[in-house]
């Protein structure tokens, strides 16, 4: 019997006879990229541990890390939420005006290392330095962002 | 799993039909929950951005390092990997609910539904324990020229830069920033769990008192699938801003 026997909206209905391997293995998928993940979370702590931090290798693990979350999503999105198996018309209506995100990101982080070299520099009157350590504590209690 | 096979040429676009090839109900959900997802990118974009103008961040291996049960041992991310396990697992229990409706088998949607439920549950339950923690767990600061001791809440922040003191390494106040977005932004993901169960119950019930078999249609277990699925989408972007990077 098909599942959506009661909806005349739709024209084609999908066939839902196959198994659940395919659910199976996108667990598996996600829980190995979930490892991977934490692999290199302690990765970045080990690194932050140790003497002298390399700065560019723990900037490095945080963007693969950030793939492999976009890994993530596309997968619950495409086969948890069965957005893959819908027709090109429903992916586009949720997938273009996601786009937004692009420029979403980019604008706002630029905009928050922008206020953070403003501040550091005096709004440029004067070399750049980060003096928020050596402050006293008392100012830096009333110093609220 | 499903395919749907689709001729090349059909009008979609000439009426009488969804264009979509979905009830409208299933694509008001994605709707919805692209609106949701715009909330809470907005909320970590906002935390990116404050984050990007600090010249100090709260280490997280430093902050969330403890376990239940387990002391003071430095455990950093073992907890909230478990949450994460949690989560992915009752999103799987989710689907396979969605498939036995699929194959209207009642039985089958009402086993996997109880065990998505008590996932979402355990999840809340792992969540209480952490804001418990952070919030009555003291640490000790450099305020004034004097220790304090310190809890982590939305005004106080104990993980600030390290200084010396007496000898010893001292944090002073960090941003209290890091508070603010880390109760807001897990509570309003913890409160997104927390509906997600209460509809989950719902449709359990419904299922249990064979309204879906009169229906002739599992579909909202569908669009209780996909909301639960989207709450576990967005702990995955939750679990990277604040856990990992």
């Amino acid at each position: 019997m098909s599942a959506h026997s009661a909806s005349p909206e739709i024209t084609f209905h999908a066939d839902h006879s196959g198994g659940t391997k395919k659910i199976w293995r996108t667990f598996w998928l996600l829980s190995v990229i979930t490892v991977i993940e934490l692999a290199i979370g302690l990765a970045i702590y080990n690194i932050h541990k140790g003497e002298a931090p390399n700065h560019t290798l723990v900037l490095m693990f945080k963007g693969v890390v950030c793939i492999l979350t976009l890994a993530k999503a596309y997968y619950i999105v495409s086969i948890f939420m069965h957005l893959g198996d819908e027709i090109r018309n429903m992916i586009m209506t949720i997938v273009v005006p996601l786009c937004l995100f692009i420029w979403f990101i980019i604008a706002f982080l630029w905009d928050g290392n922008s206020w953070k070299n403003l501040r550091n520099t005096d709004a440029g009157s004067r070399e750049y330095k980060t003096e928020q350590v050596a402050k006293p504590a008392a100012i830096e209690k009333g110093a609220k962002d | 799993m499903s395919t749907t096979a689709t001729p090349t040429n059909t009008k979609w676009w000439n009426g009488g039909r969804s264009p979509f090839n979905a009830s409208y109900g299933k694509v008001m959900m994605w709707y919805f929950l692209m609106s949701d997802a715009f909330t809470f990118g907005a909320f970590l974009i906002s935390y990116g951005t404050i984050r990007f103008s600090q010249n100090h961040w709260v280490d997280p291996n430093h902050v969330f390092n403890s376990f239940p049960f387990a002391g003071h041992a430095n455990l950093p991310l073992a907890f909230v990997s478990l949450m994460t396990f949690i989560l992915i697992f009752s999103s799987v229990t989710m689907v396979l609910a969605v498939h036995e409706g699929h194959n209207m088998n009642r039985k089958g949607v009402e086993k996997y539904m109880i065990l998505t439920i008590i996932g979402g549950i355990a999840f809340l339950s792992c969540q209480a324990w952490e804001w418990t923690h952070m919030l009555t767990g003291q640490h000790e600061v450099l305020v004034n020229g004097q220790i304090e001791l310190w809890n982590t809440t939305v005004s106080h922040n104990p993980f600030g830069p390290e200084v010396m003191f007496n000898g010893k390494e001292v944090a002073t106040p960090g941003p209290i920033a890091f508070g603010s977005y880390f109760f807001e932004i897990t509570g309003f993901h913890g409160f997104h769990v927390f509906s997600g169960v209460i509809i989950n119950i719902v449709m359990y019930i419904k299922t249990k008192m064979g309204h879906f078999d009169q229906r002739g249609h599992y579909e909202m277990i569908e669009k209780a699938g996909l909301y639960w699925h989207f709450v576990d989408l967005v702990w995955v972007f939750v679990f990277l801003c604040f856990y990992l990077i």
